[in-house]
């Protein structure tokens, strides 16, 4: 096993068991668990059988092996680009709905407007 | 009742000014809606009797109207009135422009900097930003006006009952045209003057108001 491949894999690994940590500790949900487990796991196949990108890659009809890496990459990124703006738009959501809902109960009395 | 309502984040400056001309106008409910001003924006629109709201952190304008809009409706108000904190409005601009909505019979007046020659424009925002912003405007909302954000508008109530801003920051004034539009709400433009005190936004604040627009309507299609 080449050095790169023992990085890898080590960091997959470790990955891998904070997924199952995070999922038992219930900080993220089934459907996150199991994509985040399917990245490392898959990841981990590639990096130890490098040459099963190859077949993938014959099956999509991309080409080489290396460009079925790199475009699953991208893609995941994008994925992950999306889901964390869709996060943050709801969390800056619903914090103008929190602050807005402080402001109101904030005020001295219900016929009182003047702080 | 007429209620007004000045977004103000740390205009400690301005809002002593802003108010004090509102009430000599007339105004007796003005209502100042400190976004999380980090100066002393809250302290000088108490001193000058404003009635203040104040956010605990900033959420934009677009926020902190919507905030003003909520406590409006809890007054019932008859009409609201946006009107800046920076000092740029006039606010003998205020009482023409609600005998022209009345006059009129429609629900919402819109200020317009273009209408008249009272308003000194930089010659960029006069010539090449707000002509650009007037093409985006009516691309995005539809709508054709002659001021594509111009903060200084009135609300009649039945307005400020259906029109629910959720653009936080810059974005809200296109969200507002476009909900004038899907309210089927009967709405003018009307003249005022704007007086420059600062440049206000440059092209880095339009193409970042396209951009919270076009995010907001991608995910919040509701």
């Amino acid at each position: 096993m080449m050095l790169i491949q023992i990085f890898f894999i080590s960091l997959f690994i470790v990955a891998f068991i904070k997924v199952i940590l995070r999922y038992y500790r219930k900080e993220i949900q089934l459907v996150d668990a199991l994509f985040w487990s399917i990245v490392w796991v898959g990841g981990g196949i590639v990096v130890l059988k490098p040459d099963f990108t190859f077949y993938i890659a014959r099956f999509l009809g991309v080409g080489r092996g290396a460009d079925v890496v790199v475009y699953s990459a991208l893609i995941l990124i994008f994925f992950i680009l999306f889901r964390l703006t869709i996060t943050l738009e709801r969390f800056n959501r619903n914090l103008t709905l929190l602050t807005r809902k402080k402001t109101f109960e904030n005020l001295p009395s219900k016929d009182s407007t003047t702080l | 009742m007429i209620v007004v309502v000045i977004p103000a984040y740390n205009e400690e400056q301005t809002i002593g000014r802003v108010v004090s001309g509102l009430f000599e106008h007339g105004y007796t409910h003005v209502l100042v809606v400190d976004d999380g001003s980090t100066d002393n924006t809250l302290r000088v629109a108490k001193a000058v009797g404003a009635q203040v709201l104040r956010h605990a952190v900033n959420r934009g304008q677009g926020a902190a109207l919507e905030t003003g809009n909520e406590w409006a409706r809890r007054m019932g108000a008859q009409f609201t009135v946006h009107f800046d904190g920076d000092g740029q409005f006039n606010p003998s601009d205020i009482a023409p422009a609600l005998a022209y909505m009345q006059a009129e019979g429609v629900e919402v007046v819109l200020g317009s900097r273009f209408l008249d020659t009272r308003s000194k424009l930089p010659f960029t925002k006069r010539y090449v930003l707000l002509p650009l912003g007037r093409i985006v405007n009516r691309l995005l909302t539809g709508v054709s006006l002659s001021d594509s954000h111009n903060g200084f508008r009135i609300l009649s109530r039945e307005a400020l009952n259906k029109i629910s801003i959720t653009h936080d920051r810059m974005a809200h004034n296109s969200e507002i045209i476009m909900q004038l539009r899907t309210h089927n709400l009967k709405f003018k433009e009307f003249s005022v003057e704007i007086v420059y005190t600062r440049y206000g936004q440059g092209v880095g604040g339009g193409i970042k108001i396209l951009k919270d627009w076009l995010v907001h309507s991608f995910f919040h299609s509701d």
